[in-house]
């Protein structure tokens, strides 16, 4: 378990982060999910000792390392730009904590060659960083940061700097891995679809704060306030309140009452169909629905329907 | 067009630098290699041989040690008088030697603000302060780049991995900064061969005790109308140059 207690940490005059507590559960997956400049980053680099906190304290399994290095804390720590070390070879990079601490030869070279196998690198232990996809150096990093058998795994955006094909096969593989080795893990990102898709837990930051922690789908469906409603999902206005637009429910006529709208526009991506439309006082409201729903009401530009909510998640605006 | 640039080019070269140094060097051994051995064997041209590579053995690992420190302290921290720091730095290169010459006297010399405490002036640490005060820019200015581009994340992910301070400079800062540091070095040991002008006020250029190579070459030339001798220092202090500068291309090489 990680403990963050009151934390504050300011650079200057910016504040990044003001009394934040925060609690990791053992053995989880807990995503640290905010916009940039939220303070996430900087409440993993504190967590991991390479940023000091100016008051607050952080506790790992039960010991106060609020005043220990990063060498002392039990961590591993995965960056966004792979951190590779890159006059080494693959095999040298997994290898060089248990250099450090000294670990017998035979030892070290069965270890780095179990992890190599784990992370998919097993025939690329002689090559140099240079020599890898952008993927495989962040999983060369992050077997380099399991090889040290760490209390706790910190993720700093680990998939901010690849493509979006390999960032979710990444994903994917980093849960299954994750289920397989059941390291405490903390994972920074401003991907709402990413912590959501990997995270059993997620701490929503903003401005410096935790806004909410919870799982992925209380977070989505019972959101603390305005601001989680709207990092993790889209909202629409719709009556003085905010709802998911896919619990806006269109009917073609009143028989189930609501109010009276006027279709704008309607835009079909694939499963999901958007429909744009307008309150008679002119206020713009927008709708999911199904393809399927969709083509039973066969909406075009310039119908008349009823809008009404059909349960779920609203928040007066 | 390019022939005329090239021919332009290949002009202006050989006219500044290949023809004069090339009559120096027919000059030397237009007598003969004998004599040419004969001349910068005498005792006076072996102690200036040695007494230039002593000041070099030392001047060298000063300023790899200081420069590798400054750099540091540039590229990796941020404090107050850091931009005076960096300009300090490139002070030598502005300041002609001579005026350095001129300021260690001041201070070390027997009516100096040391009042001659220690015996510097006209001696081997005169000179040696004089060549690492000429040559303290180059180590920095060769590896505080180097260390900017290669950032932190490699030395964070070694603390993060339990390598000490030293752990990580050895093992992951130093590696990366390696052709920078050789580069330094290289320019520097040349540099350090050729310096004259603070040297000819600081040592006082007694024949077998504090006289350089370049301080041979000149006292030759000038005090002793020996011409021939003069030329053929000058192909040893140039032998010693190219030397490096071949060294120098090589590395130039391997970092592109």
């Amino acid at each position: 378990m990680i403990t963050v207690s009151h934390v504050t940490k300011r650079f200057g005059d910016f504040v990044a982060l003001d009394d934040v507590s925060l609690e990791i559960p053992d053995g989880s997956l807990t995503a640290l999910l905010g916009p940039s400049g939220s303070g996430k980053s900087t409440l993993l680099r504190i967590i991991g000792g390479l940023e000091s906190a100016d008051s607050g304290s952080v506790a790992i399994h039960g010991d106060d390392v609020t005043g220990l290095p990063p060498q002392k804390r039990g961590i591993g720590f995965v960056f966004q730009h792979y951190a590779a070390f890159k006059h080494m070879t693959v095999r040298d990079n997994v290898a060089f904590g248990l250099k450090i601490r000294k670990t017998p030869k035979d030892r070290t070279d069965s270890k780095v060659d179990e992890l190599l196998t784990i992370v998919g690198l097993a025939g690329f232990a002689q090559r140099y960083p240079q020599q890898l996809s952008g993927g495989q150096r962040q999983r060369m990093a992050l077997a380099r940061a399991l090889a040290v058998e760490p209390r706790v795994l910190l993720l700093d955006e680990p998939f901010g700097a690849l493509d979006a094909k390999v960032r979710a096969e990444l994903r994917e593989w980093l849960r299954r891995l994750h289920d397989e080795v059941h390291v405490t893990t903390l994972l920074v990102t401003h991907d709402q679809e990413e912590a959501m898709s990997i995270a059993d837990n997620i701490a929503v930051m903003d401005n410096a704060h935790i806004e909410q922690v919870g799982g992925p789908r209380e977070l989505y469906d019972r959101p603390a306030n305005q601001f989680v409603m709207g990092f993790l999902g889209p909202v629409a206005r719709f009556d003085r309140t905010l709802v998911r637009p896919h619990d806006i429910a269109i009917d073609a006529g009143p028989d189930h009452g609501g109010r009276e709208a006027q279709v704008r526009r309607v835009s079909y991506l694939g499963f999901e169909v958007r429909v744009e439309l307008v309150l008679p006082e002119g206020e713009p409201v927008f709708a999911q629905l199904t393809r399927t729903e969709a083509e039973e009401l066969d909406l075009a530009t310039g119908d008349i329907v009823w809008l009404r909510t059909a349960g779920g998640t609203a928040l007066a605006a | 067009m390019k022939l005329a640039l090239r021919i332009t080019a290949l002009t202006y070269i050989g006219a500044l630098v290949l023809v004069p140094l090339g009559m120096i060097f027919y000059r030397t051994f237009e007598h003969g290699f004998a004599a040419f051995w004969e001349t910068v064997t005498t005792p006076a041209a072996i102690s200036a041989i040695s007494l230039s590579l002593i000041i070099v053995a030392i001047v060298v690992p000063l300023n790899v040690v200081f420069g590798l420190v400054t750099a540091l302290a540039l590229a990796r921290g941020s404090f107050r008088g850091k931009g005076i720091l960096e300009a300090i730095v490139d002070l030598p290169f502005a300041v002609s030697p001579v005026i350095v010459g001129v300021a260690l006297i001041l201070f070390w010399g027997n009516d100096g603000w040391l009042g001659g405490a220690l015996p510097v002036i006209f001696s081997l640490p005169g000179m040696v302060l004089a060549t690492t005060f000429v040559t303290l820019p180059f180590v920095v200015r060769e590896v505080e780049p180097v260390l900017q581009e290669i950032g932190t994340e490699q030395e964070e992910a070694a603390a993060t991995l339990g390598a000490s301070k030293w752990q990580t400079f050895r093992r992951i800062t130093l590696p990366a900064i390696k052709v920078g540091v050789l580069y330094g070095v290289v320019l520097t040991v040349a540099r350090s061969l050729g310096e004259f002008g603070a040297l000819t006020v600081v040592a006082g250029a007694v024949p077998g005790e504090s006289q350089t190579l370049t301080l041979l070459v000149h006292a030759r030339y000038i005090d002793d109308h020996n011409a021939f001798g003069a030329y053929a220092a000058s192909t040893v202090l140039m032998g010693l140059a190219v030397l490096t500068l071949i060294l120098m291309t090589t590395l130039q090489r391997r970092r592109a």
